[in-house]
């Protein structure tokens, strides 16, 4: 250890303004990087879980009244969307 | 183009033809060919007004406001680099040419540069003037804007080929291209500023020059590339 | 199966999303938290066990934070920048989406190791900005990542929109080299005695082990993150096909997701 006690090591030598601070947004972005993608994740799955259930119910609906099933406008515009 | 038994193709001649010809279209709207010029020396004059007419504080800037203004006026001439041709249909038939494009981007530059560029670093003592730049530093400032600008030109078409079809392109070329801008800067204001040190620039002008001739090599088939891309 | 003929067949698969979407899934979440571990560990041992610098005190404990991202925003743009030119050359469809998943990695990482060394800077060079060859070159670096995700987003047309990053990543990673060479020379004429802050051989063990360790992390949190991000823009992309429709219904029950968190999907 190379502090006397642990308010020397928060104190940093006279730093601790420059070197808490830094170590701090460290962790803020470090904390982002890691949770933007597994959020976007969850998103994903939310809003595609939701689009297949309304397409299987809309299929479901059209198969009770006898009609031909609906052509999944949204399927159609996936499957061609280029993004 | 007549056919002829001769595979590969003339680049020289197609060169030249193509810069004939967008020299002849620039020429036809001089008002627009004069507005970086203009520019230009609103600029230097806005410096004064800003700065403040103390000839030492303005000497103090001269070398870099001439050359960051140079960047600027460059920057906003190259949105005319590719937009006419673009408009018109002109580029795409460009592409689809069975010459290499990258020709007829070259030529499209060196065209940009010789109604942009070069009346920039001609004018330049005129700003050099107004803002007391060391009359020593001149020959410099001016043959840095020479060999500078050919540069800024060829690496800004590349951006102005990413961006082509975009329409509000041209804060978004400012931030693809500028970044690009920063060796020429450095390089260029860098020998002005060592000349007024009374160290010789040869160095920085040497490099200027070997950036010059690495960038007119590579950057045309970029911009080339970047065009095919910009036209899908 | 010769040498040549299993690097074909891998190089093959490369090219597959959905091949690339379960390596993602599977190293993802261990790269990530080997890195954070070993990026704890060396910011442990930095702050509190590494012995304090004889010229800066305890401010040089930011190091252990400044140098890795510095690293990473340079590794970053040239892998945006490698990428670039698979895209270009072998169209294959991964390279772009590695660009786009770097993109916002590398934006954070510059500015993170912008505002760090600014924190170091301060107490060190007494101002908080300085300009070396360093600092201007992740400052442009910064630039240069913005541009790229600026261009996406103005390009409506998404394939169109990669192979436009893609040529501007390969242009700024030609670009970057120059700048650090023209900067340095700009230095030589007015270079002001400042310490450079990635001097590394000056340095006791006791002090640098624990750089390469948090290097290291940084690395491994690098690739995790990355192949976190670039399994997303796999299922954004791929969304209309068969496979994804399939994880979207999901088997019943939850799955492990990237970050190693439980999640429901029904």
């Amino acid at each position: 250890m190379s502090f006397d006690s642990f308010t020397d090591f928060l104190a940093m030598g006279g730093h601790a303004a420059y070197v808490w601070p830094a170590y701090g947004l460290g962790l803020v972005v470090l904390a982002g990087l890691v949770l933007a993608p597994a959020r976007a994740r969850r998103r994903f799955f939310a809003v595609e879980g939701e689009r297949a259930r309304r397409f299987a119910s809309t299929q479901r609906d059209a198969a009770r009244t006898g009609a031909a099933p609906r052509m999944d406008a949204e399927g159609a515009r996936d499957a061609s969307d280029p993004t | 183009m007549i056919e002829t038994a001769v595979a590969e193709p003339r680049v020289l001649e197609l060169l030249t033809a193509q810069i004939r010809r967008d020299l002849t279209v620039a020429m036809r709207s001089p008002g627009e060919m004069v507005n970086p010029l203009v520019f230009y020396l609103i600029g230097v004059t806005l410096f004064q007004f800003g700065v403040g007419a103390g000839p030492e504080r303005l000497a103090a800037i001269a070398t870099g406001v001439l050359w960051v203004l140079a960047l600027l006026a460059t920057l906003l001439a190259l949105d005319g680099l590719f937009r006419r041709d673009y408009d018109d249909g002109t580029l795409e038939q460009l592409a689809l040419h069975a010459d290499p494009l990258f020709v007829g981007v070259l030529a499209k530059i060196v065209a940009h540069w010789l109604v942009t560029g070069l009346p920039l670093a001609i004018f330049a003592p005129l700003g050099a003037l107004m803002l007391h730049l060391d009359a020593a530093a001149v020959p410099t400032l001016v043959l840095t804007l020479l060999l500078g600008t050919p540069v800024l030109s060829v690496i800004g078409a590349v951006g102005a080929a990413l961006t082509v079809g975009l329409r509000r392109g041209a804060v978004l070329l400012a931030l693809i291209v500028l970044p690009l801008y920063v060796p020429v800067l450095i390089l260029g204001a860098g020998a002005v500023t060592a000349r007024l040190d009374g160290i010789d620039p040869t160095p920085q002008i040497v490099w200027l020059a070997a950036l010059l001739a690495f960038s007119l090599t590579l950057a045309p088939f970029a911009a080339a590339q970047g065009l095919r891309v910009g036209l899908e | 199966m010769t040498i040549g003929e299993r690097i074909k067949a891998w190089w093959h698969r490369l090219g597959s999303p959905r091949w690339f979407y379960r390596v993602c899934r599977a190293w993802s979440p261990w790269l990530t938290a080997v890195g954070l571990v070993a990026i704890a560990v060396a910011f442990g041992w930095g702050l509190a066990f590494a012995p304090p610098d004889y010229q800066q005190g305890n401010s040089f404990r930011i190091m252990y934070l400044h140098v890795p991202t510095a690293i990473l925003s340079e590794s970053c743009y040239v892998l945006m920048g490698v990428a670039g030119l698979v895209l270009l050359v072998w169209r294959m469809k991964i390279a772009d989406m590695v660009i786009a998943a770097a993109a916002p990695f590398g934006l954070a990482i510059t500015g993170l190791a912008l505002a760090t060394g600014m924190f170091w800077g301060r107490p060190t060079w007494g101002t908080w900005w300085e300009s070396d060859a360093r600092t201007i070159s992740v400052l442009v670096q910064f630039f240069l990542y913005f541009g790229v995700i600026a261009l996406r987003e103005a390009i409506p047309r998404a394939e169109t929109a990669g192979r436009a990053c893609a040529v501007l990543a390969v242009v700024g990673t030609v670009n970057v080299p120059i700048i650090k060479y023209s900067v340095d020379w700009w230095l030589t004429l007015h270079q002001p005695s400042t310490f450079t802050l990635t001097k590394a051989p000056a340095m006791p063990p006791s002090m640098y082990l624990p750089l390469i360790v948090s290097i290291l992390g940084f690395y491994a949190f690098f690739a995790g993150n990355l192949l976190a991000r670039v399994a997303n823009v796999i299922l954004a992309r791929e969304r209309g096909t068969q496979w994804v429709q399939s994880l979207v219904a999901g088997p019943p029950g939850g799955v492990m997701s990237c970050d190693g968190g439980r999640e429901e999907r029904a």
